[in-house]
This record gives C-alpha cells, sequence and structure tokens, in this order.
C-alpha cells in the first residue's frame, strides 16, 4: 500500500481503444474492470481458485484476480458484457434455455470459460466437458445444466462451419 | 400455468447486467470498511489500538463497539450475540473493530494496522466431546421421548451401542457478504445487504443505532447464492455498515473478501451422535437411544431450531416405537453455526441412515430389507415420535419410480459382479451402490415465523408491479411469484414487473429459509392481486350490467357476455371510475401448532418425499471415491416451474455430496479456522459430479394440502437424497475386504476416513 505507484498503458476491453490510462500497479484486473463500470466480471475468492472472474485476455480465458492490471499493456480483452457476437448471443440462449444459471455469480466467468471452449471448434464429450469448466466454480447448478448447455452449444458450433 | 418459463434475472445474468450489491454505483463520499478480526479463541479483550492509523498518509477512521448508540446485539432468538467484540473475545476471527477508508484496498491495509490486546484466561473450547464434559453448552437439552426406550432396549434380542461424527460445511456462496448503508435525513438509514431475512437486518439495525424500526429501511435485489449463511448472519455486516455509516454521516459499503467470509461466519453445524440402538433379529427398531451434540459456536444464533429440525427429522421414513434422543447444544469457541439447506435435518436422518446401515451389516442383511419392515404403514404405524401423523406416506410411489428410473434391480446385479471380478483380480476398485428414502417436514417450526406479506400494484396502462418478503438468491422465487400473480390476471409473466425485496413494501417478513419461499409468498401475492381482481370484477359487472360470473379473465383480456378489452382498458377503466388498484395480500400457514417444551404437535403443514440411487465407486489402495451415478425421485407436487425445480434438486443433491464427501473444515489447536478459501476447502467441481444424473420430478403428484396451485417445496429435501451416496460409499467399503469395518466411517467421507474404515 505504502510506495505504491501508477502506470499508464493502453488496451482494448469489449472493442473499445483505452489510450493513456492510469492504472495503480498493485491492482488486479478484476478490481480494475469493476472500477471502470464493468460490474459483470465478479470477484469469488481472490485466489485463482473459483473462476467467477474470469475474462478473456488476448483470446484465452484467464482469472482476472491473478492478473495486474499494468500487465495488460497492449492486450485486448473480453468481459462478460462484451459477448455480443452471434455466436455469443446464440449460447446465452442456450444456457437460458437449459436454466444454467441461477444465483448469475458464476456465469460471467462460465460463458468466457464457455467461449473458449468453442473457440478450439472441436467437438469434445461431457467428460470433456467437464475437464473444461473444471476451474469455474458454480454452487447453485451442480453443473449439470451448464454441461448440458455447453454440449449443446458446442454441437450448435461445429454444426455451423 | 407454463412450468417451463425461465429465470427471471437470467438474462441480466448472462449479459453482466444483473446488479449484485458490489456492483451498485459508488457515491461520491462512499466509505470502504474491513474487518479487524481476532487472532486468539478466547479471552479478555483489553485493548485495541489503532495509534498506527494516524500515521497512514490517507484518511482511516476506525470505528469500535463503544460507537454504538444502541446495543450491541443482533440475537435473532437469544440477547446477547454482538456485531462487534466487547469485552470477551470469544473465537478466532470474531470481529473486532472495522476500519473505514476511502477505497477499499486502504481499508484492508489499514485494519492491519490495528492491534487487539487479548488476555488469555483460559484454553478455550474446541471439540464438542470437550464441550460435552465441561457441560458448556447455549441452552437446555432439547429432548424427543416416545414410549420406554429403557424397557425396549432390555426386550430387544439384538443391541448396538456405538458413535459418530457429522462434519460442518461451509456455504461457499460465489456471493461474499456485503452490506451498503446510505444515511438520509431524520435518521433514515437505507440499508442494503445480502440477506435473506431483511426484516432481521432491518430490526437488528435498529436495536443497534437505538433508532425505530420504520426509519430503517432494509433491501435486496439478489444474492449471489445464499443457502442459509446469509439468512441471520447477514445481520451482522448490515449492522457494521450502518453503524459506520451512523458515525460518519457517510455512505458505508462492507464486503468481506473470501478468507473474511469463511473465518468469521457461521457455518453448518458440525455433529457428534452417541447411540444405543435394541432392535429384533430381522432389524425393526424397537428402541433408540440417543445423544445428539452440535456445535453451536459461541452464541445461539439459530441452533437451537437447527436442533429440533435434527430431531424432528430422525425418524425419516421410519416408525419408531420408542426413543429418547438428548440434544444437546454446545457452547465452544468457534465461530456461531446457522443455518445451511436442510437446517439440522439432513444431520437428522444421516443419523438414522446410519444406524439402520450399521444394523444392516450387524445382521448380514441387504440395507432396503431393513428398511422395509420399519416403513411408516398402517401395518407399522402413521406417528411421528412429535405426534405428528404421516397421513398418506408416498415411499412406494418414490421408490416404485426410482426403481423404474434406475434399473435398480438390474444394477445390484451388475455391481457385485464387478467387486467379484475386482477381488478375483486382485485389482483396487469397489463399488457400492444404495438407495435412500427421504420425508421433509415443510414449514417453520415455529409457527410464527409461517406468515407472509405481498404488495401488487397495477397502473393504469395495466403493468402490474410485485413485490413481496422473500429474497431472491437464485433459487428462482421471484419468476415462482410472478407467475402466481400473472396467473390470477390471466396477463403473461413478462407483464409483471419483479421488484426489490424492500421491508418499507412489505413489513414484518420471515426468512426466505425453510424451502418456504413459494408456498409463503406465492400465496401472499395469490391474496393481493385476488383482491384487485374481485374490485376489477365488480366493476366490469356493473359496467356491463353483468353478473360477477360471467366476467372471465384470458389471454390478457377480461370478457363480459359479448363485451371484451384488454387488461390494460380494464385497469384504464378502473382507474377512470376510482377503484383502488393496490392490494397488499397476506398470508398463514393453516393447520400448524407446535409445543416447543414437549417437542411435540403438527409442526409442519406437509410432507415432501423423495428417494435417490447412487452408485460409488472407491479406490481401497488411496480411499479415493468417486460417483458413478445418481438416480434422484423428487416429489414437488404440482411443479410451478419444472425447469427451477429440476435446477434445485440437481444443485442441492451436490452440495449434500460436498457436506458428505470432500468438502473438510480444519481447524488448528488455537481455533483458527485453516481451510478460509477454495485452495484449501474443496467444493464439488464439475468433475466430482456423476458421470449419469437422472433426475425426475415425482409423476402423478399434487399436494393434498392447499398450497400454491397445490405444489411442493423444494430448496431443502433434495441435499440430504445425497446421503445414499455416503451408503453407498459404506458398501463399496463393505465389500473391500474381510475387516472392514464400514461403521466406523465419519462424515465427510475423505480419503483417510475411507482408508480407516478398510483397514478396520
Amino acid at each position: 500500500m505504502q510506495g505504491s505507484k501508477n502506470i499508464t498503458i493502453n488496451f482494448i476491453i469489449n472493442d473499445e481503444i483505452f489510450n493513456n490510462i492510469t492504472v495503480p500497479v498493485r491492482q488486479h484486473l478484476g478490481d480494475f474492470l469493476r472500477s471502470i463500470g464493468l460490474t459483470g466480471t465478479h470477484i469469488g475468492c481472490e485466489q485463482g481458485a473459483c473462476g467467477a472472474c474470469t475474462v478473456e485476455l488476448d483470446g484465452k480465458a484467464v482469472r482476472s484476480c491473478l492478473i495486474l492490471s499494468s500487465q495488460i499493456n497492449g492486450s485486448v480483452i473480453k468481459t462478460v458484457e462484451g459477448l455480443d457476437d452471434t455466436l455469443m448471443k446464440k449460447v446465452k440462449e442456450i444456457f437460458l434455455k437449459h436454466n444454467a444459471l441461477q444465483c448469475g455469480f458464476c456465469s460471467s466467468g462460465m460463458l468466457i470459460t464457455t467461449k473458449e471452449i468453442l473457440n478450439k471448434k472441436k467437438k469434445l464429450n461431457r467428460e470433456q466437458i467437464r475437464t473444461e469448466i473444471s476451474g469455474n466454480y458454480c454452487r447453485c447448478t451442480g453443473y449439470q445444466s451448464i454441461v448440458d448447455a455447453i454440449e449443446e452449444a458446442i454441437e450448435d458450433n461445429i454444426k455451423d462451419i | 400455468m407454463n412450468k417451463m418459463i425461465l429465470h427471471d434475472s437470467s438474462i441480466r445474468h448472462a449479459t453482466g447486467q444483473a446488479i449484485y450489491i458490489d456492483d451498485m454505483p459508488a457515491q461520491e463520499n462512499l466509505l470502504h470498511g474491513a474487518l479487524v478480526l481476532s487472532k486468539n479463541a478466547y479471552g479478555k479483550l483489553k485493548k485495541i489500538n489503532s495509534s498506527k492509523l494516524l500515521k497512514l498518509p490517507f484518511y482511516s477512521k476506525i470505528i469500535t463497539a463503544k460507537d454504538i448508540p444502541g446495543e450491541n446485539d443482533i440475537g435473532p432468538i437469544k440477547k446477547g450475540e454482538p456485531i462487534l467484540a466487547e469485552d470477551m473475545i470469544t473465537y478466532y476471527g470474531q470481529p473486532v473493530a472495522v476500519v473505514l477508508a476511502k477505497t477499499y484496498q486502504e481499508a484492508l491495509y489499514a485494519s492491519s494496522m490495528v492491534d487487539v490486546e487479548v488476555e488469555v484466561i483460559a484454553d478455550p473450547i474446541l471439540t464438542l466431546d470437550d464441550a460435552y464434559q465441561k457441560k458448556s453448552f447455549l441452552i437446555d437439552p432439547i429432548i424427543l421421548e416416545k414410549g420406554s426406550v429403557e424397557i425396549e432396549m432390555k426386550n430387544s434380542e439384538c443391541k448396538l451401542s456405538d458413535n459418530f461424527e457429522i462434519g460442518g460445511q461451509d456455504h461457499f456462496y460465489l456471493e461474499t457478504h456485503v452490506a451498503l448503508t446510505f444515511p438520509g435525513e431524520n435518521e433514515e438509514f437505507t440499508v442494503w445487504s445480502s440477506s435473506q431475512h431483511p426484516t432481521e437486518v432491518q430490526h437488528g439495525v435498529s436495536n443497534v443505532l437505538n433508532i425505530p424500526a420504520a426509519k430503517i429501511e432494509s433491501k435486496v435485489r439478489r444474492l449471489g447464492g445464499g443457502f442459509g449463511g446469509k439468512e441471520s448472519q447477514a445481520t451482522i455486516f448490515a449492522a457494521i455498515s450502518a453503524l459506520s455509516a451512523f458515525v460518519t454521516k457517510q455512505p458505508v459499503k462492507i464486503r468481506l473478501n473470501r478468507h473474511e467470509d469463511m473465518t468469521a461466519t457461521g457455518k453448518r453445524h458440525n455433529f457428534k451422535v452417541y447411540y444405543n440402538v435394541g432392535f429384533s433379529k430381522n432389524g425393526k427398531l424397537n428402541g433408540l437411544d440417543l445423544i445428539l451434540l452440535s456445535n453451536g459456536g459461541n452464541v445461539l444464533d439459530l441452533s437451537g431450531p437447527v436442533m429440533t429440525r435434527a430431531l424432528t427429522h430422525l425418524d425419516n421414513c421410519y416408525y419408531l416405537k420408542s426413543i429418547k434422543a438428548k440434544g444437546y447444544v454446545c457452547k465452544t469457541n468457534t465461530v456461531s453455526n446457522t443455518a445451511f439447506r436442510g437446517f439440522g435435518g439432513p444431520q437428522g436422518m444421516l443419523v438414522i441412515e446410519n444406524i439402520l446401515y450399521n444394523i444392516s451389516k450387524y445382521l448380514s442383511k441387504p440395507l432396503d430389507e431393513i428398511r422395509k419392515v420399519n416403513y411408516y404403514s398402517k401395518v407399522n404405524g402413521l406417528t411421528t415420535p412429535y405426534g405428528q401423523n404421516v397421513s398418506k406416506p408416498r415411499i412406494n410411489k418414490v421408490l416404485r419410480q426410482l426403481h423404474k428410473l434406475s434399473n435398480y434391480s438390474g444394477r445390484i446385479k451388475s455391481v457385485k459382479s464387478f467387486n467379484l471380478k475386482q477381488i478375483h483380480q486382485g485389482y483396487p476398485f469397489r463399488k457400492g451402490l444404495a438407495m435412500m428414502p427421504a420425508k421433509f417436514g415443510i414449514s417453520f417450526n415455529k409457527p410464527s415465523f409461517n406468515q407472509a406479506g405481498a404488495l401488487v400494484n397495477v397502473y393504469s396502462d395495466g403493468s402490474i408491479r410485485l413485490n413481496h418478503g422473500g429474497t431472491e438468491m437464485g433459487q428462482g422465487l421471484f419468476i415462482k411469484v410472478a407467475q402466481v400473480v400473472a396467473e390470477c390476471f390471466k396477463v403473461p409473466v413478462d407483464q409483471i414487473h419483479i421488484t426489490s425485496t424492500n421491508t418499507a413494501e412489505v413489513p414484518n417478513t420471515s426468512a426466505t429459509a425453510a424451502s418456504s419461499g413459494s408456498d409463503l409468498n406465492g400465496m401472499a401475492a395469490w391474496n393481493a392481486a385476488d383482491q384487485i381482481k374481485k374490485r376489477m370484477i365488480s366493476h366490469i359487472a356493473q359496467l356491463f350490467k353483468k353478473s360477477k360470473s360471467d366476467i372471465i379473465f384470458y389471454n390478457g383480456r377480461i370478457r363480459a357476455g359479448k363485451n371484451s378489452m384488454s387488461f390494460s382498458e380494464l385497469a384504464h377503466s378502473c382507474w377512470d371510475n376510482r377503484i383502488s388498484l393496490s392490494s397488499t395480500g397476506f398470508y398463514k400457514t393453516p393447520k400448524i401448532h407446535w409445543n416447543q417444551d414437549k417437542l411435540y404437535g403438527h409442526p409442519y403443514f406437509y410432507f415432501t418425499w423423495g428417494a435417490a440411487l447412487s452408485e460409488a465407486l472407491i479406490d481401497i489402495n488411496t480411499g479415493e471415491s468417486r460417483i458413478i451415478r445418481a438416480d434422484i425421485i423428487q416429489d414437488c407436487g404440482k411443479s410451478l416451474n419444472e425447469n427451477i425445480d429440476i435446477g434445485q434438486i440437481e444443485g442441492g443433491f451436490i452440495q449434500g455430496l460436498g457436506w458428505l464427501t470432500c468438502e473438510e473444515l480444519v481447524f488448528a489447536s488455537n481455533g483458527k479456522l485453516l481451510t478460509t478459501g477454495p485452495s484449501t476447502y474443496k467444493l464439488p467441481g464439475s468433475r466430482d459430479i456423476p458421470r449419469k444424473f437422472n433426475v425426475k420430478l415425482l409423476e402423478k403428484a399434487d399436494n393434498d394440502e392447499k398450497t400454491i396451485f397445490r405444489s411442493k417445496a423444494v430448496g431443502e429435501p433434495p441435499l440430504l437424497l445425497a446421503i445414499s451416496y455416503f451408503l453407498a460409499i459404506k458398501e463399496a467399503i463393505r465389500a473391500s475386504g474381510l475387516n472392514a469395518r464400514p461403521e466406523l466411517l465419519n462424515a465427510p467421507a475423505t480419503p483417510s476416513e475411507i482408508l480407516k474404515s478398510i483397514k478396520g
């Protein structure tokens, strides 16, 4: 805290360009995103284990509590608020249909992880889906509906290509 | 009713637009608080030294119990439950002070600069046996007694006595506790908190600030999970934020980080059980003599009712000829344990299931055979030990549907042959298969809690605003209640605007707990909507000179003979003719009565029924276990929303699996909880769920009692079906070798517990 410093960096979040933004060097990315109003990213444990704060950083799903905002210079970030392409809109509909969101707190991280799964454009069985989402805890659903939703989303995605 | 309507918030959850309390826009002068937690489990609080705060290069302010203008007490049942420690420290991690600053990071840093001096005067009490020996109890024992256990035991052909332990469980709602208070004029305070019980927050804040409840507005739109952990516990942090706002005259937010949340908030009660059971050679229970020790923690909180529910669920589906069960709520120097989905019911049912299992092993008979001779039936008896009649048990109906769903008989054979093959080839894997039926009583045991209010406003454009006392924590209560109102007016459900729970709109509410949310609030909302509907009918009958019975609501319209108009036209016409379009609604559960001193009466409006079959695979070398498959039938009556109910069942079952297998709370010898995050406290993850998971609602079910559209409660009952998996692990242990002693298995069935039982 004492002797904390700031750093000025550039990055892109949800297709919006941010130039010359000053951030505290010791602030984690999750806190930073929330501080600029992107509160769809939730903070669950701050030790990288629960997955609630997952965001996409340069195409990969990462825990925003384990990344410092000062590390994102030159990076492209996607949060739940930016999942508005055709594919992810469809995925969200599928999640809704399967009741894969209850309290909603894990949902943003779960959707980002789903995006990463879909980016691979590979058919996965349920066992593999469970492995892919094993870094995201959900305390409400028991995962069954989430696995159902991702299974359908993969089917749907592969069908489209 | 459309039974597949989506959760009202789901689209906002999926787009990041759902606002939790920590997401609310910060005001310019908002202060953040961080707690100072004690680092001793027991001792005299000598001094809180905050002198280092003065040297910090930023604003900070410490708030302690001395700043409280009213009473330092938020006890929901018994007085003496402080929000901040005053004279004594009574558990490791107890909030001692809160430090405020302009940012959370600054507050957190400043809070670490505060030194708490404690004079240690005695060793803390940390275990149930220690508390029992020292007679350290929070209340007098609660005793359930029926018949003469002594005589029945004496006359029994077989006897068993033993003890076992049942672990606690952290709620681990994904959203930690959070509270945000805005001070207003004339001593008004608006308190937003992640509470399942906004009325209790209102009263707690009122008591702490010594300001009448009418000036406190307690609100919550949604919680990121509750599971009971935000029933009474939320009041502590709401009151701390309100106190801070009172002192500083600024808005104050308290958000716990995960470590603080797990350290400073109550959990599911761990139990230790001592039993003597007398039974016949075919396994019929004659006498059950029990001592139940529950860990209440440092203060009472809700531990009394939790013990009562444990005692009144000891019978599960079985007729008990005689029983004497003494429940001791132990006072220890750990955090005060609290409500957690099932509220003692799961512990009570695990006790009887475990005992029946151990009898089956003793008699070398299948568990189901022991159950069969003990089920509630006309032949055996239909009266519970607490006097309520189980008028129409649905055990057979539930089991028939479970057998069909799970191919139970076929699977018994395949598990047997799997185990034989493993033994024959010298492989280390064993399977176990176990079924479990469940009966769960619906209603708060305390009759006065079984009431609810609602407020329905119809506006002159035909839009409808709904408010009620229930809270939305993901379980889908808001959409279920909105469906009820939509059904009353026969309008599409999206015409109902769902609003935040708010004590200023609907007062004197009960906690959203005991699975009762839709039963209570659904009925209250129906009552409110129906009053408006009746006024509308009178108006239209007069307008079109028709009899009231000719007025029909359908598809968002109203018809009176040949005349027809849309619901919006109807609303406007009512306004035009000065008909009130607003109504409160009220509901109290009928038929229930309860004598807490004698533990006797009719505490539950009705029972829900369910059954599960679980298949376990264990490695006898490592003690690891996996759930292979689970099949569940759950009685939801005529479900209000099948999609939502299935979600409750799946989620509840998996949460129960966590409680019984991997979630282990580890305390150090100084009382410090060592498992304060997901890195050390193992929650069920996506790979821990059954490979095959079949969940079905009981077919052809309704509710014999007049509940809202004859539906049944669903929140808690599925959790305790996970006991079937605990029994399946015991079956797998039993198949591991001749020395195996599955009766040694304590919950949670961690690998070390399983290994211990395998080795006998």
